[in-house]
């Protein structure tokens, strides 16, 4: 009986190390074929650009033209999606910033291989409580408020009450976009303060806590909160689209290389006019080509 | 897709552990007290029937059960290896230095520099949970004395599956509750905003009660029924008969009960992330936000790029989780060793 067990032991030491050697493996999800236009496609990745990408596929699988293909999305967080599509498991990875913002140091020739497919731009807008009665911050205020400088509402021609942040987790890409374009410097984690990484989250609080200041996309505003100027320039569509509202970011969808056919027909069908005029402005997001500037990774805005 | 099945595989995991050992533990001392009143009975009309098919019914079970056990067994091994990998590789290949991550208390993975004190993470779990545990071990004692000596009928037919119902909703549920019902009443109550540990303990608290209610009350009704009777024999009245006799027989279960009760709490992920609030410090009162272990894993998870430090480091945290998972699991061990004494 010991003998077996022992025999048994070594068995499932061995096939567990098999398994995990294995797990480095090639896993792709068997993207497009050579046979024209079918195949599956796994786009993976920001949650945030997921309720897009999943209607957008939908459309796209209705279409008799690409019946062929089927596309699959899935969720997971902008990181993972850039670690999916990098490592061959997904063929698209979401990211609502820019690759080599994540892939750093040691794996920056990782984000090098990855090929930029912008679909989309989402803009964020800073939302208060109800209750507080300023409606403009200039940027260095924001800059103040939210890297402790400033903790009571007064300090910026408000009533006197405290300033609660609710921010997000230093991971973020929502916080990266915001501190990039908006403060133009990190935010600090202070004390206190609520982190939170789900917009509808973040909104409920900043309704709901008397003196919350955040950060929202345009697509999650609604009544419960109100939204603050910029340097006196509200976050709309327009503004953006002319370059006049900083705080905005690309949707990034990333290939490995040049995508397949496949792959590269549900890019193209993303970008097309009938989608960007319906489908990505009716979830609050901007149209790609509707944008009169452009901005690359360095924050460098060029006209048209 | 490994990226994204291995937390939530992970943090399910850390309840399942709890889940079989309940039964083992009650099942125990009923052992032993039918091993003592039945004697050797059963053995007398067994061997008839185990003749006939003996040979096969044995291959069969042993072969069925062996692949079972191996299964389970390269589950764990497995899940153990990866999230030791992973959460090693920050000492070893990126270089954290392990003081720094136990003893430090800022936390910056995006920063620069960036520092890796999980202080505050570890200090926030432990905090919830046993604060949780506080909470709801009388609670679930109170229950359990209630429905097995007290109102036994309404108490197996109406509140026995009401409490155990509390085990079936989804933690996303008692999250968004603690949301909205529980932060603000304490935000209207105490000064602060409402979020923070006292917030996810109380949470916590309704999440461990069935655990507790249910261990608890197995221990008290599979108690020989001659202790109790022995005790109302003596004259003693029935709170007497409770607190001297009942209560120090089923103690050792108890304190089981309540140690797995912690365990579930400290592995509970998403309905603490909900309601404390995720600020990386150690925070000066029990109503300012702040984070456990598995609050900030759930919140950076997705959004890290795995193989680099800022994802590493997390796994470092998981793998803390999974030690402190197997300590909980050793200290109902000697529990359950001495309630058999």
């Amino acid at each position: 009986m010991k003998k077996t067990m022992l025999v048994m032991m070594t068995m499932v030491l061995a096939l567990t190390l098999a398994a995990c050697g294995s797990k480095n493996g090639n896993e792709t999800s068997g993207g497009g074929g050579a046979e024209g236009l079918s195949g599956s496609i796994l786009a993976a990745g920001s949650t945030a650009m997921q309720p897009l990408v999943e209607q957008v596929a939908n459309k796209f699988m209705a279409d008799s033209k690409y019946s062929g293909i089927t596309v699959q999305v899935q969720g997971g967080g902008s990181g993972t999606g850039l670690t999916q599509v990098s490592e061959g498991q997904a063929d698209i990875g979401n990211s609502d910033i820019f690759a080599n913002e994540k892939f750093k140091d040691g794996d920056a020739t990782k984000a090098e291989e990855l090929v930029d497919h912008q679909v989309a731009v989402v803009a964020m807008s800073t939302v208060v409580n109800k209750d507080i009665a300023i409606d403009n911050l200039t940027k260095q205020q924001l800059v103040d408020i939210f890297t402790g400088k400033v903790t009571n509402w007064k300090e910026v021609g408000g009533a006197d009450a405290k300033i609660v942040i609710v921010n997000r987790p230093s991971s973020s890409g929502t916080r990266k976009t915001f501190e990039k374009y908006g403060l133009g410097t990190a935010s600090e984690d202070l004390p206190g303060n609520i982190q939170e990484d789900s917009s509808g989250t973040v909104k409920k609080l900043v309704g709901e806590t008397p003196g919350a200041i955040g950060y929202l996309a345009l697509s999650y505003l609604d009544d419960s909160v109100k939204k603050l100027k910029l340097d006196g320039v509200e976050a709309t569509p327009d503004n953006v689209k002319a370059g006049t509202y900083p705080i905005w970011a690309y949707q990034h969808m990333y290939t490995k290389g040049e995508p397949n056919e496949a792959v590269k027909a549900f890019l193209d069908f993303m970008l097309t006019d009938d989608i960007q005029k319906t489908d990505v402005t009716e979830l609050g997001y901007i149209a790609i080509n509707e944008m009169q500037v452009t901005r690359d990774e360095s924050g460098k805005i060029v006209k048209k | 897709m490994k990226a994204t099945i291995e937390p939530s595989t992970r943090s399910s995991e850390g309840a399942n552990p709890a889940a079989p050992t309940p039964g083992e533990a009650v099942s125990q001392p009923m052992n032993v007290s039918s091993n003592q009143s039945t004697g050797g009975k059963p053995s007398g009309n067994k061997p008839v029937a185990r003749k006939r098919s003996r040979s096969g019914n044995e291959w069969f079970g042993k072969t069925y059960t062996m692949i079972c056990v191996s299964v389970l067994i390269i589950t764990i091994f497995s899940i153990v290896y990866f999230v030791a990998s992973k959460g090693l590789a920050t000492f070893f290949v990126n270089g954290v230095s392990l003081k720094e991550f136990l003893t430090g208390v800022k936390w910056a993975p995006d920063g620069e520099p960036q520092t890796f004190g999980a202080l505050p993470f570890i200090t926030g779990s432990f905090m919830t949970s046993i604060l949780a545990a506080c909470i709801s071990a009388p609670l679930a004692f109170c229950a359990a004395i209630f429905m097995t000596e007290l109102m036994p009928k309404f108490g197996k037919t109406v509140m026995q599956p009401v409490i155990e119902l509390l085990a079936g909703i989804p933690s996303v549920v008692y999250g968004f509750v603690g949301l909205s019902v529980i932060v603000p009443f304490l935000r209207s109550v105490f000064p602060g905003q409402g979020l923070g540990i006292a917030a996810g303990a109380i949470v916590l608290s309704i999440m461990i009660l069935p655990t507790i209610t249910t261990i608890a009350t197995d221990a008290m009704s599979n108690l020989p029924r001659g202790l109790k009777e022995g005790s109302y024999a003596l004259g003693a009245t029935r709170w007497q008969t409770i607190s001297r006799s009942i209560l120090p027989a089923v103690l050792p279960a108890m304190l089981t009960g309540v140690v797995l009760g912690i365990a579930r709490a400290f592995g509970e992920a998403l309905a603490v992330q909900m309601v404390i609030g995720n600020a990386p410090h150690i925070p000066n009162s029990l109503f300012e936000s702040a984070s456990t272990l598995t609050s900030v894993i759930t919140l950076s998870m997705g959004n890290t790029i795995m193989g680099t430090v800022q994802n590493n480091v997390l796994w470092s945290l998981a793998l803390m989780l999974l030690t402190m998972t197997f300590v909980f699991i050793f200290i109902v061990r000697v529990l359950e060793r001495r309630s058999l004494r």
